[in-house]
């Protein structure tokens, strides 16, 4: 509650005219030197924006020239020059001698970590557990192009059905129903017979009727038996891991229409060194051969 | 609390006046400079002590040696920031146990509180870094300018060379103490004897320079020119003072109903206050303890020594001025206040103080604090391991499920060996048969085909750990695992429980 101004009988000082049940505040001038580092801290803060940039306007960089972006820009470089001879030796060796040299291969799990958290983890997760709707797992023992550190490098370098990639994976599953190949019956039995192939099936005299389709349209590719063939990424049809899922509606989905996902190349995007390191990487998340 | 406020405070300063009422109140205060005259007496003595004893533990500890073997620091109080490591005698402690770090301040701040219940502001007056510097830098500073008149009537007197002289040779032993003060701190961060080579051959870091010239810097401005503004102005210990004294805390007191009225030492009917000035003339916040508590008195007692020397030259009995509670003050002054000044009255208000309660319920309520923490932390000392192993469980994903239909976690294993021997340990698990364990890169394995995890010495090993539920084995959603690990005669050292996780059933 504001009262008057008025002088304490004790020290002699002005009351700041603020009473609060009673107490009321004491107006002590402060030391000089006090207001001395008052007004200093105000001329340093004038120094401060004539020399950094402090307005909000296009070309205002203060005297000195320096701009945040291109500190960072700096510090990023001079962090690249310092590992500069690791990725040096990461770029010249292949990825089975990576994974040999324990201190190439510690500095190789760490970078390839961040690695594939800035390019690889957007579709297939942070760890490498994939994502429903064609995005496979690195982390389980099932390989479409296959799980050795080789396999994994061309994988990572060129691609999966990369168009402006000559080397890049290709294969190409028909459209089964769509163009006519199946009849809606045919892909309903080839669906029960895959089923049977991990022993799922449910109505046996149609598994039985689309043994036959099967062997006539897909053995080519996925095998005899469904054990897949990674020449031609085609997956293995006998297990537990179902890429596309692994029900009846799904199966018939993927028959009827086909699937063909597709994977950026990253050789050209990302320094040989980087592709090195995910490779060892990737290998190492649990499921490398 | 009313005693809390001095009840002369009125009669000793009658209406301070304000300079000029009509201008309004100045915006800031002048600085009135303090010069402290010097004084003996036990006192003072007692202070010296505690200065030699401060300044002698400061600058001799970081030169003390601790020999740790080969490859480890041995200086015996080292913080070695390069290596995140605190060396203390024989403890080493690693930055997750910096707890103890916390623990040792906290067991500090509650002393620190039971030490001002009981005798008031000892550290302030005693042992704080400010009034440590300061005292020696007042001594540096009588030597060369001397005493308080001479330093007064030098600040007058025009700018002579002689003048000259002695202003610069009185900064520059200031800075030289200031500099060994600076350099002293950067050898609880280094290596002592090579800093100190370094500093001197400018070979050291950007980095020591740094800090060397900013305690050099503080201690310089903070010891020699702000001095008692620090305590005034910029301490929050004064500010909650009030609240850590109380009527039987033991402060530095005036005892008013004895001294009271002043007068002239042959005047008649006045008290034992010759209003000799020589209680202020000592204070080395330049305050006048007759005003009674104050938020400036650091609590030195020099003035008691002054008071005493005159009383002793007077003939009269010592302690107008001392150590004295709240509550026997105010005894005193009741029982005394009939009297008219003389020995009479003294005998009489002497005789009405009682013995300081020092057992008094926050007494013990301090010492409860006190030994829980230090009980705690002794625990924990005493429970400490020089080898842990944390077991953290893949969260992405939680689980994979393998193409034969098995299950497997993924675990990261880190082993920190706080000693400084190399040591393998051999992995166990505690877990529902059929779970296997592999270990990713570690090949060897101990007679019963365990795996045996090499653990480097004073680090951290990192391994991947992969528990494997095979297809027919059928485990709850969560199932309760545990990583042991085996010393070479297959004791259990270290452990670590964790969760192996599935689909549900």
């Amino acid at each position: 509650m504001p009262t008057k101004i008025e002088k304490d009988q004790i020290t002699g000082t002005e009351t700041t005219g603020h009473e609060w049940d009673g107490i009321k505040e004491l107006n002590t001038p402060l030391p000089r030197w006090w207001l001395m580092v008052f007004y200093a801290t105000i001329a340093f803060a004038l120094l401060w924006m004539i020399l950094y940039p402090s307005l909000p306007i296009r070309g205002a960089t203060g005297l000195t020239g320096w701009i945040a972006r291109e500190a960072v820009t700096g510090e990023m470089q001079a962090h690249q020059a310092r590992l500069e001879p690791m990725m040096a030796r990461l770029r010249a060796a292949t990825p089975e001698q990576i994974a040999a040299d324990p201190e190439l291969r510690a500095f190789a799990l760490a970078g390839g970590r961040a690695a594939f958290a800035n390019t690889c983890a957007g579709c297939h997760g942070a760890g490498g557990q994939g994502a429903p709707g064609g995005f496979p797992s690195l982390a389980d023992d099932d390989w479409l192009w296959g799980g050795s550190l080789d396999a994994i490098r061309t994988t990572i370098a060129h691609g999966i059905r990369t168009p402006e990639d000559e080397e890049a994976r290709q294969s190409q599953m028909p459209r089964f129903l769509a163009d006519g190949l199946l009849t809606a019956a045919q892909v309903n039995d080839v669906a029960e017979h895959v089923l049977s192939l991990s022993g799922r099936a449910t109505d046996e005299a149609a598994a039985a009727r689309g043994a036959a389709v099967f062997a006539e349209n897909c053995a080519s590719c996925h095998g005899e038996r469904g054990e897949g063939n990674r020449e031609l990424g085609a997956p293995r049809l006998s297990d537990h891991v179902w890429l596309y899922g692994g029900d009846k509606a799904s199966i018939v989905r993927s028959i009827s229409y086909a699937r063909s996902g597709v994977m950026p190349a990253w050789q050209g995007r990302l320094d040989p060194a980087v592709i090195n390191m995910l490779t060892v990487y990737v290998h190492a998340l649990g499921g490398g051969e | 609390m009313s005693e809390m406020k001095a009840p002369d405070r009125l009669k000793a300063q009658p209406a301070a006046a304000t300079p000029t009422p009509a201008a309004g109140q100045p915006l800031y205060a002048n600085r009135q400079k303090v010069y402290p005259k010097a004084v003996r007496g036990p006192v003072r003595r007692a202070k010296w002590a505690v200065l030699a004893l401060c300044l002698g533990l400061y600058y001799l500890v970081p030169w003390l040696r601790w020999d740790r073997g080969p490859g480890v620091p041995d200086q015996a109080v080292l913080v070695d920031m390069a290596n995140a490591r605190l060396f203390f005698l024989w403890i080493e402690l690693w930055p997750q146990e910096i707890y103890f770090l916390a623990g040792a301040l906290i067991l500090g701040a509650i002393a620190l509180f039971a030490v001002s219940s009981l005798f008031g502001r000892l550290w302030c007056g005693f042992t704080c870094p400010q009034t440590v510097w300061t005292d020696l830098f007042m001594w540096v500073e009588r030597l060369i300018e001397g005493d308080r008149v001479e330093r007064m009537r030098l600040d007058k007197a025009p700018w002579t060379a002689a003048k000259w002289a002695r202003k610069t040779a009185k900064h520059a032993a200031w800075l030289v103490i200031a500099a060994a003060t600076g350099g002293a701190w950067i050898m609880y961060f280094n290596d002592a004897p090579t800093v100190t080579r370094e500093i001197l051959t400018g070979a050291a870091s950007a980095k020591v320079y740094f800090f060397f010239g900013l305690f050099t810097a503080t201690t310089y401005v903070l010891a020699g020119w702000a001095r008692e503004q620090v305590c005034t102005y910029m301490c929050p210990w004064p500010r909650f003072q009030a609240a850590m004294l109380d009527e039987h805390s033991l402060v530095v007191s005036y005892r008013a109903w004895r001294g009271e009225p002043r007068g002239k030492a042959k005047a008649k009917g006045v008290g034992d206050c010759v209003d000799c000035m020589a209680c202020v003339q000592v204070c080395p916040t330049g305050i006048d303890i007759r005003d009674g508590l104050q938020i400036e008195c650091i609590g030195c007692g020099l003035c008691i020594d002054a008071c005493n020397q005159i009383m002793d030259r007077l003939g009269r009995p010592r302690g107008l001025i001392a150590f004295e509670t709240l509550t026997n003050l105010a005894a005193s002054e009741a029982a005394a206040a009939k009297l008219p000044p003389g020995p009479e009255r003294l005998a009489c208000g002497m005789a009405a103080r009682a013995a300081p309660r020092f057992l008094r319920p926050r007494t013990f309520v301090y010492a409860g604090m006190l030994s829980v923490v230090a009980l705690a932390m002794l625990g924990a000392f005493l429970m400490r391991e020089t080898l842990t192993v944390t077991a953290i469980r893949d969260r992405a994903p939680f689980f994979v499920r393998l193409s034969d239909g098995g299950v497997r976690n993924g675990y990261t294993l880190k082993i920190a060996n706080k000693t400084h021997e190399a040591a393998s340990f051999a992995l166990a698990l505690d877990a529902p048969a059929g779970l296997r364990l592999v270990v990713q890169d570690v090949a060897a394995s101990d007679a019963e085909g365990r795996p045996l995890l090499p653990a480097r010495p004073d680090g951290l090993a990192q391994y991947r750990v992969f528990l494997t539920a095979p297809p027919g084995l059928r485990l709850p959603e969560s199932t309760p695992v545990t990583f042991r690990l085996l010393d070479a005669r297959g004791h259990v050292v270290a452990r670590e429980g964790s969760v192996f996780l599935g689909p549900k059933p």
